[in-house]
Parts: C-alpha cells; sequence; structure tokens
C-alpha cells in the first residue's frame, strides 16, 4: 500500500552522476511522422529513412553535401540589401533585412561558392528559403549574376540550387530586374558552352521559375518539390476549382515536358558528379 | 464625355455638365451666355491642367487601364498606316490571341510588331483573356522575334497587361519556362529591340517581351513586380491598401526612370492616352523613328553587349 509513498526526499543522484540528455537527439519526419536518430536522417541527407521525404535544408547543409570535405571558396559573402524604395509594409524593410539577417545568420537569401565535386571544380549558388522566404532581391540577382560570371572566367560548371517564393515584392521593380539580369548572364554561358545544372527544390516558385530555375542545360528536381509560376493558391482561385492531385510537383513538371530528371538527396553527390564527368570526358 | 469616367475625373464632369447646359441655352436664345461659356472652357482646360499634372500612382494605375485607351492592334494599325500583316501561332500548341505580332512598315522601314492584346467588348476581353497570355503567347512572341532576327528587322513590343495567366494549362505547358526562355533570347537578339509600356506592366508577365535595348513608357502607365491589388492583399491581408500599395511600389514612369530602370518616358495627352488618340499615336510613332536611327547606328555586337550591360547594371546592394 505505501509503496506509492517517497521515502526519501529530492534528488538523490549526485551532480557528478547527473546525465545530460543531448537536445535533437531524435528527429520527427512532419510527413509521415515516424521518429528516427537525428544523426541517422542527417546522414541519409536529411531524407526521411521511413517515407524519402525530403526535409527542407539550406546553403549549409547542400555546401556539405556537394562540396569535398566542406572544403569551398565562397565569394560575395557580404553583400547585404540597400533599400531603393525605402519600403514600408507592416515593418520597414530595413528593419526586416536586419531581423532576417540576426535570426539566420545569413547575409541574404542565397550563397554563392566555389569548390570540387568529387575533385571537379565547380560554382555553386544556393539559395536559402529562411531568408525571407528565399525572394529574389537585389543581392539574390547580383550574387547569382556574378556566380555565373566566375563560371564564365574559369570555364566552370555552373549549379543553380533553387529555393524561392519568387521576387523580393519590396524591391518591387528592382527585383523584378533581376530576372533579367540573371537570364542574361546564363545567356553568355551557354553561348561560351560552359554547363548549367539547375537543381531544384521544394518550394520554387514566381520570377525565380520564370528566370533561370528553368534555364538549365539540366534542369533536375528534388522528388515531390512544389515547382510553379503562380503558386497553387492563385491557381486555384483562378479555375475556381480544385487542384488535381499531384499538381506543381516535380513529378508532374518532368511528366509535362520541363524536368530532364529527379534526383533523391539521397543520391545528390554522385549523380551531380556523374554527370560533370560525363560532360567534362 | 466619355461614359467611362473615372472617379477623380468627376469635377472636369461637373464643369462639363454646366457647359452642356449653358450651350443648351445658348441655343433656345433665350438668354446671352457666351461669356459664361468662355469661362467655363477656360476653367475646365486649367482644371484639367491642374488635375492630370498632380496624379497619384493609384490615378495613373486607373488611366493605365482606361477601358478606352487605344490597345496594340490600334497602335500597329495607326503607326504602320494598315501596311501589317498579323501572323499567328506558336507552331506547337496554338494561337494565343493575347498575344498578337506581325511585320508591318513605318515610313517604309520593315519592323516586327509584338504586343498583348486586350479587348474593347466583354466579349472581345475574353476572347484575348484580358491580355493575360498563356506561354503558348510567349513563345509566339519568340518565334516571331527570331524570325525578324533572321531577316534583320527591328523589334517593337507594346507592353499592356496585368500579368501572365495563373492557369492550370498554363502550368501544365510551362509558363515559368516560356518566359525564362523569352528573358535568355531577348538578351542576345541581333536586332535592335525597343520596347514600349503603353498601358499596364506587370511582372514576368511583361517582362517577358519586355528586354529591349530601349525600354520606355507612356506617362500613364505602371510598371512593377505585381499590380497594387495583389501586393495589398499580400502585405496588408486585403485590397483596401491598393492606393498605398501603388505609392510603395514606385511604379509609375517617373518613378521608374528615376530609379534608372527604363530608359524614357513618352507624354500623354491632357487626359491620357485615350483623350486625343491621333496625337499619342503620332508621339509613339515619332519615338519609335528617333530610337531606331540611334539604334541602328550601333554596331550590332556592341548593342547586344550594352543591352546586357544594361539589366545588370540595376538592382541596389551594399558591398561589405
Amino acid at each position: 500500500m505505501s509503496w506509492f509513498t517517497r521515502i526519501k526526499k529530492g534528488i538523490t543522484t549526485s551532480t557528478k552522476e547527473k546525465k545530460e540528455t543531448p537536445e535533437g537527439l531524435w528527429y520527427k519526419c512532419p510527413s509521415c511522422k515516424h521518429i528516427q536518430p537525428s544523426n541517422e536522417h542527417e546522414d541519409n541527407n536529411y531524407v526521411c529513412l521511413k517515407c524519402d521525404y525530403h526535409q527542407r535544408i539550406g546553403s549549409h547543409e547542400y555546401f556539405a553535401l556537394l562540396f569535398d570535405n566542406n572544403l569551398f571558396a565562397e565569394i560575395n559573402e557580404k553583400m547585404t540589401s540597400g533599400d531603393p524604395l525605402s519600403f514600408v509594409d507592416t515593418k520597414k524593410y530595413t528593419d526586416r533585412v536586419r531581423e532576417s539577417i540576426k535570426k539566420t545568420g545569413l547575409n541574404d537569401a542565397v550563397r554563392t561558392a566555389s569548390g570540387k565535386i568529387d575533385g571537379m571544380p565547380a560554382m555553386i549558388a544556393c539559395m536559402d528559403f529562411a531568408f525571407i522566404g528565399g525572394s529574389m532581391g537585389s543581392v539574390v540577382g547580383e550574387k547569382i549574376a556574378r556566380a555565373i560570371d566566375y563560371s564564365l572566367q574559369h570555364k566552370v560548371p555552373f549549379i543553380m540550387i533553387s529555393k524561392s517564393g519568387g521576387a523580393r515584392m519590396m524591391e518591387a521593380a528592382h527585383s523584378l530586374m533581376q530576372m533579367a539580369k540573371t537570364s542574361a548572364k546564363l545567356a553568355l554561358l551557354s553561348q561560351a558552352k560552359v554547363p548549367y545544372i539547375s537543381y531544384i527544390t521544394d518550394p520554387t516558385t514566381g520570377g525565380v521559375t520564370a528566370s533561370f530555375a528553368m534555364l538549365g542545360d539540366f534542369n533536375v528536381a528534388e522528388p515531390n518539390a512544389l515547382i510553379g509560376f503562380a503558386g497553387p493558391r492563385v491557381v486555384k482561385e483562378t479555375i475556381g476549382k480544385d487542384l488535381p492531385k499531384g499538381f506543381q510537383t516535380s513529378e508532374f513538371v518532368l511528366e509535362h515536358g520541363f524536368l530532364d530528371f529527379i534526383i533523391n538527396r539521397k543520391e545528390i553527390k554522385p549523380r551531380i558528379s556523374q554527370l560533370l564527368r560525363l560532360l567534362a570526358n | 464625355m466619355s461614359k467611362n469616367q473615372l472617379d477623380f475625373e468627376k469635377p472636369i464632369a461637373v464643369l462639363q455638365e454646366q457647359l452642356d447646359k449653358a450651350k443648351q441655352i445658348a441655343e433656345k436664345g433665350k438668354v446671352d451666355t457666351t461669356n459664361l461659356i468662355i469661362e467655363l472652357e477656360q476653367k475646365i482646360v486649367e482644371t484639367k491642367t491642374q488635375l492630370y499634372a498632380n496624379l497619384t500612382p493609384w490615378q495613373r494605375v486607373q488611366l493605365s487601364r482606361h477601358p478606352d485607351r487605344p490597345y496594340a492592334l490600334d497602335y500597329i494599325q495607326a503607326l504602320t498606316n494598315g501596311d501589317f500583316i498579323e501572323q499567328f501561332g506558336d507552331r506547337t500548341v496554338k494561337d494565343d490571341k493575347a498575344m498578337i505580332g506581325g511585320f508591318g512598315s513605318i515610313n517604309g522601314q520593315t519592323l516586327m510588331f509584338i504586343g498583348q492584346q486586350k479587348g474593347n467588348t466583354t466579349k472581345q476581353r475574353q476572347y484575348r483573356n484580358f491580355g493575360m497570355p498563356n506561354p503558348e503567347g510567349y513563345r509566339k512572341a519568340l518565334r516571331l522575334m527570331k524570325l525578324a532576327e533572321k531577316f534583320g528587322k527591328p523589334i517593337i513590343t507594346l507592353i499592356d497587361t496585368p500579368g501572365a495567366y495563373p492557369g492550370l494549362e498554363a502550368e501544365e505547358r510551362g509558363q515559368g519556362e516560356a518566359i525564362a526562355r523569352n528573358l535568355l533570347e531577348m538578351a542576345v537578339l541581333k536586332v535592335p529591340v525597343i520596347c514600349i509600356i503603353i498601358g499596364e506592366g506587370a511582372s514576368g508577365g511583361a517582362l517577358g517581351i519586355g528586354i529591349g535595348d530601349k525600354v520606355l513608357m507612356l506617362e500613364n502607365t505602371w510598371y512593377s513586380v505585381i499590380s497594387p491589388e495583389s501586393c495589398s492583399s499580400i502585405l496588408w491581408r486585403n485590397w483596401d491598401n491598393k492606393e498605398r500599395a501603388a505609392d510603395a511600389l514606385k511604379l509609375t514612369a517617373t518613378d521608374m526612370l528615376t530609379q534608372h530602370l527604363i530608359d524614357g518616358i513618352i507624354a500623354e495627352p491632357l487626359g491620357g492616352a485615350h483623350a486625343n488618340r491621333d496625337e499619342i499615336f503620332n508621339t509613339v510613332k515619332e519615338e519609335i523613328l528617333q530610337n531606331l536611327s540611334l539604334l541602328k547606328a550601333i554596331n550590332i555586337d556592341n548593342l547586344v553587349e550594352q543591352r546586357i550591360a544594361k539589366f545588370s547594371s540595376m538592382g541596389v546592394y551594399n558591398e561589405a
């Protein structure tokens, strides 16, 4: 009867013997709810061990997945956004940018770096969705343009990892013109016959889809990514009907002829590397 | 007076009404209203000059959408004096009625005209899909631009769209890819390209035929990444802030020129392009001819280089 009663009071384990439970030891898949050890999930390139759900990751992770020994030289790292229109909505654009920098530790929504993939040189530009929805303002456009310039100058393949909601409204027409800028640079890259691989991830919509993301010599995507020009909500409102299942997924876009193939992120490096090798030899 | 009266044009309508009445009275011959009529006519001109010189961005957006405004085919017919052959189809899927084009001539000079087309009546508006092209529209435009390049003819694009069509089939047929392809190809076209915004210049749908050596805006048009209404609904979750959004986006011709995102502004007649069609057609024609003679003097490789350099210089950022 009394075995529920506590005999000794307080914590009896000495501080010396106390064991810490590390944070984030487990990862719960938002899609299938499967709980798996974080390190195994990470070793699986952030793809769910059970259902293949691709967790959204950023430039930090992609660079580590692709560059040999995670060694790379970042360019224009410190470039930050201006505020050409003194834009204010619910808050000032300058405040929004400052807060995003503080929150994410990134300077804008794209990072550009050169390095080697299985010994083959490449320039990679990778977008970060965490920074204002991966939106494309002047910094994103300019950094991508300069990354393409680097590829042109050094004749190394250009790999663009897209992940973006589209243009950044707070820079209005300036952000629109980044579509023109990046596409014009890609025209030069194409004329110089330097390979361009567009690697599209979830989600990629709007002005990014309508410019560099769709202009690869190879348009490839991760499985089940949202890829489209108009967002699904807008399309739904336009047609006044529910959207068909699988609309605007990578598989849908592939079936309609706009992707070369789909890459499961588990195989990102061997597949990209294979492609680079086939083009180089 | 047009039945398509905008709200802010009311003061003019009121004066016009008084003038009409005064004229009626004069016709009946009972009272001499000559002085009143002169006074009213003067006042109308004064009010108009004042009103149109101080339009808010939102009012210009309204003018850019005025249902009486001339559309692409009106310009082309007038500019070429009817010497124009419209071409159809993208040679892949179908003909897009929201995008029109073909060869025509101004003063004996053959040019390729391309533009988004809106309709004048409800039926026509539907037929033209409200000036919102599908992917095949952009591909038709590109086909015609390549044709112009092949035969060494300069290209004139007339931009007037509330946006590329956000429909289901548009997504299936690659709206994003179609626009992207045009941006890339237009950047390196080996003929002079002049783009004129004659009404609405909404986002990628406008830019899809908007890469040129000279990008010009008519005085009462707008050009931006998003319409004021959509901007308002995204940022403030409703359409009530559209005027505020129009201010914030800096989308007028003057704003765009100040930001060095366009190359020039074409003045409209008092009251807007629709107030005096012949005048605006003449002005646009003169602008095209002047700019063409400038562009044709430049070596084509240099021209392409300058075009790319111009778009590459756009944007505002801080280097560390």
